[in-house]
């Protein structure tokens, strides 16, 4: 049995633009390959309707969203990525080399360790205490920007929410 | 596992595992879809309970890291959307 969701041309229009302003606002770029980028905002759509959350288009869903967490759009992944390879596992973001042509764009290789390194990270991470942090992690409450300094930014440089939007987060 | 069947000219026996959702897939649907060859292909979001886990469990022996596209040529693996290493492959 297959479950086929049909998601309108214009609800993609609407997130490309969305997703397009925020990338650009945010330091970030959508691939220009138009038609490749709307067939992964086509596929985020469909996860949205599917799973509820915005999985990552070209990795396969648990459908356990505590289990897919890292792989929500944009993914924990894609920043990494987009440093070593100029893209995003999907292509969906792109760096600026490869929007000026300076970057050949192509397929790159999964960075998502497997279940199991997953699940070991996850228990080590817990153990590790707040004590031992040099400095205080801020979260800005908009957009998830994280950082860790004595007190937060003016202005959040991704979304540009103001300083009282962050909160103290570890 | 059953697949999906595409018609076209033979090129050899044409394995695709993709995600309905995934761009590089579609690229890869693309490239065989104008070469005109026949393939087989699964969308293995698409499937449920025992046909995904059957479906995962012949994946896992081309590709442990079980990543999508995989497109298995006659026996040969080639795992994301390499264009020229699929061209080449195949012979297109
Ligand atoms: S790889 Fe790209 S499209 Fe996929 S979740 Fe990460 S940022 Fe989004």
């Amino acid at each position: 049995m297959k479950d086929e969701i049909e998601v309108s041309e214009e609800e993609v229009d609407k997130l490309y633009k969305k997703l397009n302003r925020e990338a650009e606002v945010g330091g970030y770029h959508l691939n220009p390959d138009v038609e490749h980028t709307k067939d992964l905002v086509r596929g985020i759509l469909v996860n949205e309707k599917r799973y509820g959350y915005w999985n990552c288009p070209c990795r396969l869903s648990s459908g356990i969203k505590q289990d897919d967490l890292d792989i929500i759009c944009p993914c924990d992944y894609r920043d990494p990525d987009l440093n070593d390879y100029g893209t995003c596992y999907c292509a969906l973001y792109v760096s600026q080399a490869v929007l000026n042509g300076e970057q050949k764009l192509g397929p790159i290789p999964e960075r998502r360790p497997l279940l199991e390194e997953r699940k070991k990270a996850q228990t080590k991470s817990a153990v590790l205490s707040i004590s031992s942090l040099p400095l205080p992690v801020w979260r800005c409450k908009v957009c998830g920007y994280l950082c860790a300094r004595d007190e937060p930014p003016e202005v959040c440089p991704v979304c540009k929410a103001k300083k009282d939007r962050f909160e103290l987060f570890m | 596992m059953e697949m999906d069947h595409v018609k076209g000219k033979n090129k050899g026996h044409i394995s695709l595992y993709a995600l309905s959702t995934c761009g590089w897939c579609k690229k890869t649907e693309r490239l065989l879809d104008q070469a005109k060859v026949e393939y087989y292909y699964t969308d293995v979001d698409l499937l449920q309970g025992e046909e995904r886990e059957k479906a995962m469990k012949e994946l896992k022996r081309w590709n442990p890291a079980c990543t999508f596209p995989t497109l298995v040529i006659d026996g040969k693996c080639i795992i994301g959307y390499q264009e020229d290493e699929i061209k080449e492959t195949i012979g297109i």
